[in-house]
């Protein structure tokens, strides 16, 4: 009936020290290992994996790459080059937990993987010193997001990026970039709080302190989302309070394995918000989101913080979450077809996936059309799309086919790394003439403020 | 690893891309869903072409390569784990519907196609192929076939076996051997259509099949019934049997899981329940009415206390949806999870389930019953952790009784997973020495070298009954 596990190939001398060996010591330490007896092999992750449809190797399935974690920490195998290449190659996009009849929480697994990765894996001075410009040097900084915003505004503004363009200069960059080039959002130097400032009163029957995190992606390339997403708040009946001295998420630390750093953000921003008084705490980007839920998972074995941390995680919203609940928006007319296309992190991190649908539908003589694979990620990714060009660009490509059967007029997204990767799609699949990828909040936002008044009474 | 003669052998027929030996490969083939099982291949081997299967069988027979057939790995008696080292043969390149032929009603498949994929693209045509094992979503046709896998529709529609017209396989020497085909009457000679569904991979490798379609049921309703007397439960399945209606699904559940599933998915199942049974009927919407309307009457008068009918479709999707989360609701209890196919004759199912009841009492382990209570086939499910050796043992004891009460109910030791490696030490409980040596004979005559898929369904060490300790 049931037979012992075979006996285990040798384990490799410990005496013998390589930067891979100390990763396979690291993975037996913080890899969790309940997580790992919890996956009963069933398989019923396979389908969900794009990185499996992509290749059809169970190695890059989730329970692949599960089996090869517990091959590392039971002393089957050394880590080596393939497995920190598996890790990377997954999209992180978590459509296997929503698949997993057992609820392994398979992102955890990886971030704690690319954790050790991160530290252990031997690494180039390039790669080194790239990483921490970005992770160290740039995320958590306002001020300098903002230089970069600035400087890509001017590099958009001044005629440059036209130049580049005409000149055929852009031809140095890989087609993909320079597509991105093209259809990225004009940067602004002014985010939100510049704007209109760290409060908004609520409109109506008050429905609650609502602190809206800017996050650092949004506030420099859509920090009209965020000017949106306070002004849907408050007509929705929310106080809106936009604290300053929050920080960068950590979304993208975690997921490449920078863990002290995305610790050290989660603290500062629970801080934050505790201090600010609110009832929620609201995102309008599913990654920011997914990151923000996970903090009582990060700072778990923080004694004086878990408290705080376990209740920033309960109460943390998404926006259409918020807007469902609170007051019905006074929305008119946008007489267009819409699909959405899910963020996987709010998805399968947020398991927000009804609210949007739902948003959308309730705008007056708008056509909602069912986008089929919706749930399939579109292979943005955080920086996937940079990691890993050619499997982002394929399963985009995939993508846009089911956009093109829709034949919408507008492509819905909740996310600012899928809104660029549709407005990409858009841009690669000839569709931009009559195809607009838009954040929801926009969308919203346009049906309140612009749409054709039912009535043909002009709003003043 | 490969020895670096043979890997070139394979390399020249499959292309590097496609014969893999390297630890990830190797690891990431040593296991399927069998809880417990591992053990590493010396390589993998992507076939894309009968042609290339049939050479990578000849270079295997030349050097006596154990091979291992597989699809997705969702397999449940551990027929996937290679043992005794060998080739993991890896069909999923193998994945294209080749045909759906609307005159003859037959789907012609490749090996590789998703269970679900074929559902999918027959019901657009208004067809209808009934296997549905509840891994579908991922279970390949050729691991259906291989294994016979059932289902909750076995009750009225059968099991794969009764849906396979025709075969096409490589055997271990290399040679393509075709049998059946489009054709409902064929009987030149021994059925080795037959033969061959359910060989678990130890006879041949199928690289293609013909199968049976039907008309797609035009509607279907669903019903759910509460007992709180588990042979008033009984007692409805085979009046609705025996009243001469037969539902397309009858699925049972007992307290245990109810308990479990309704802390998962609070749908609002009574935890004070003894068991549930959910009722299915599809086909003209008249009949379905009418069958509905006469099992609900049966139901109340057979001792239910409480019956619901869904008025819609979709309303029998809320319905169904206690079955369907079963699984997960399960799954997240304990850290393993060991999923058992004992089956009876219907009329058995109230002794059965009290059987395993007393038998979980017993050596005090978790187990949790649902399955096709119209079919017989239980699903009595351990709820375990690995890592625990102490408690491990007690299951495996438990094993061993129920297999035994099953077969002292009439039934036998698995009704649609499979033998392979968990249950064959009881196989010969089942089909006696007889059996065993007609089987071998069998298995002798299509692979005398034994390669493929060593180790299972036989033996060297059969279980004792307890009676015979």
């Amino acid at each position: 009936m049931v037979q012992p596990v075979p006996a285990k190939p040798k384990k490799t001398d410990p005496a013998v020290v390589t930067p891979w060996n100390n990763l396979g010591r690291q993975l037996a330490h913080t890899l969790d290992e309940d997580e790992l007896t919890n996956c009963m092999r069933c398989g019923f992750c396979l389908p969900a994996c794009p990185t499996y449809r992509e290749t059809g190797l169970e190695a890059a399935s989730p329970r692949g790459r599960i089996a090869l974690m517990k091959a590392a920490v039971d002393g089957w195998m050394t880590p080596d080059e393939s497995f920190r290449n598996q890790m990377n190659f997954c999209l992180g996009c978590r459509a296997c937990e929503t698949a997993c009849p057992a609820d392994v929480r398979f992102g955890r697994l990886l971030e704690q993987s690319r954790a050790a990765i991160a530290e252990h894996a031997p690494i180039t001075r390039y790669e080194k010193t790239m990483r921490h410009l970005f992770f160290q040097g740039l995320f958590p900084h306002r001020s300098r997001l903002r230089l970069v915003g600035a400087l890509l505004a001017l590099y958009q503004k001044s005629g440059l990026r036209w130049l580049v363009h005409r000149t055929g200069l852009a031809r140095l960059l890989p087609p993909h970039l320079r597509q991105m080039d093209r259809v990225l959002p004009t940067a602004s130097m002014q985010g939100v709080v510049e704007r209109i400032g760290t409060h908004v009163p609520a409109h109506g029957k008050k429905r609650g302190r609502v602190g809206l995190l800017r996050g650092c992606i949004m506030d420099v390339a859509f920090a009209d989302t965020n000017v949106n997403t306070a002004r849907l708040l408050s007509a929705a009946g929310y106080e809106v309070v936009i604290p300053r001295s929050q920080t960068c998420c950590g979304a993208l630390h975690a997921h490449s394995g920078e863990e002290r750093q995305a610790h050290r953000l989660a603290k500062e921003n629970i801080r934050t918000f505790r201090e600010a008084g609110v009832d929620w705490v609201a995102s309008n980007a599913g990654g920011c989101g997914a990151q923000l839920v996970e903090y009582s998972h990060l700072l778990q074995n923080e004694p004086k913080l878990a408290e705080d941390a376990r209740w920033f995680a309960a109460h943390t919203r998404d926006i259409s979450q918020l807007l469902a609940e609170g007051n019905p928006l006074p929305l008119r007319s946008v007489p267009k077809r819409v699909t959405y296309q899910h963020s996987c992190h709010l998805k399968n991190g947020m398991k927000v996936s009804q609210e949007p649908e739902s948003l959308i539908r309730s705008i007056p003589d708008l056509t909602y059309m069912p986008l089929n694979k919706g749930e399939h990620c579109c292979g943005s990714a955080g920086i996937y799309n940079l990691t890993h060009p050619e499997t982002s660009m394929h399963i985009l490509d995939e993508k846009m086919n089911d956009v093109k059967e829709t034949t919408a007029d507008i492509l819905v997204t909740t996310n600012p790394g899928c809104l660029l990767q549709m407005k990409l799609g858009i841009e690669r699949s000839g569709l931009a003439s009559h195809m607009q990828a838009v954040h929801l909040v926009d969308l919203l936002t346009e049906s309140m403020e612009k749409g054709d008044d039912p009535h043909n009474q002009k709003e003043k | 690893m490969l020895n670096s003669e043979i890997k070139a052998q394979l390399v020249s027929v499959l292309g590097d891309a496609h014969v893999r030996d390297d630890v990830e490969s190797r690891i990431t083939h040593s296991y399927d869903a069998t809880p417990l099982y591992q053990s590493m291949p010396d390589g993998v081997v992507f076939p894309s072409t009968t042609q290339e299967v049939q050479d990578v069988l000849r270079i295997a027979s030349k050097h006596h390569i154990p091979i291992v057939g597989r699809g997705s790995g969702s397999n449940l008696s551990a027929d996937t784990v290679p043992v005794a080292g060998g080739l993991v043969m890896v069909m999923t390149r193998m994945n294209q519907i080749l045909e759906i032929d609307k005159e003859n009603l037959t789907a012609t498949v490749q090996p590789g196609v998703y269970t679900q994929t074929l559902h999918e693209a027959v019901e657009k045509e208004g067809l209808f192929y009934p296997p549905d094992p509840s891994s579908m979503k991922i279970s390949t046709l050729g691991g259906n076939i291989a294994e016979c896998s059932g289902g909750l529709r076995g009750l009225k529609y059968g099991t794969t076996k009764d849906y396979v017209l025709g075969l096409e396989a490589v055997l271990a020497n290399g040679q393509v051997l075709r049998t059946g085909g489009k054709l409902y009457k064929d009987v030149a000679g021994y059925d080795l259509t037959k033969l061959l569904i359910g060989s678990e991979g130890t006879l041949a490798i199928i690289t293609e099949a013909t199968l049976k379609l039907i008309p797609l049921p035009e509607s279907r309703r669903a019903l759910v019934a509460h007992y709180h007397d588990l042979d008033a439960a009984a007692r409805t399945v085979s009046a609705i049997i025996s009243d001469r209606i037969l539902p397309c699904t009858l699925e049972f559940m007992d307290r245990k899981t109810i308990q479990v599933v309704e802390d998962y998915a609070r749908i609002g199942l009574p935890k004070e329940m003894e068991a549930i049974l959910l009722v299915e009927q599809d086909g003209p919407l008249e009949v379905v009415e009418r069958d509905m309307e006469r099992i609900r009457h049966i139901a109340e008068t057979t001792g239910a206390t409480h019956v619901e009918v869904a008025r819609t479709e979709a309303d029998g999707a809320q319905v169904m949806a206690a079955r369907r989360n079963a699984l997960s609701a399960l799954a997240r209890l304990r850290p393993t999870l060991i999923l058992e196919d004992a089956t009876v004759p219907r009329s058995r199912i109230a002794d059965m389930v009290r059987e395993i009841n007393r038998i979980a009492d017993e050596y005090n382990l978790q187990i949790c019953t649902f399955g096709h209570a119209g079919d017989g086939n239980l699903h009595p499910t351990f709820l375990t952790d690995a890592r625990d050796t102490e408690e491990i043992e007690r299951v495996e004891k438990a094993f061993a009784d129920i297999f035994e009460a099953a077969i002292r109910f009439g039934g036998t030791i698995t009704g649609e997973h499979g033998v392979g490696l968990a249950k064959a030490p009881f196989l010969e409980w089942k089909v006696g020495a007889a059996g065993i040596t007609v089987m071998k004979g069998i298995k002798h005559a299509f692979d005398p070298q034994g390669i493929l898929n060593p180790g299972k369904i036989f033996t060297d060490q059969p279980r004792l009954r307890k009676e015979n300790m």
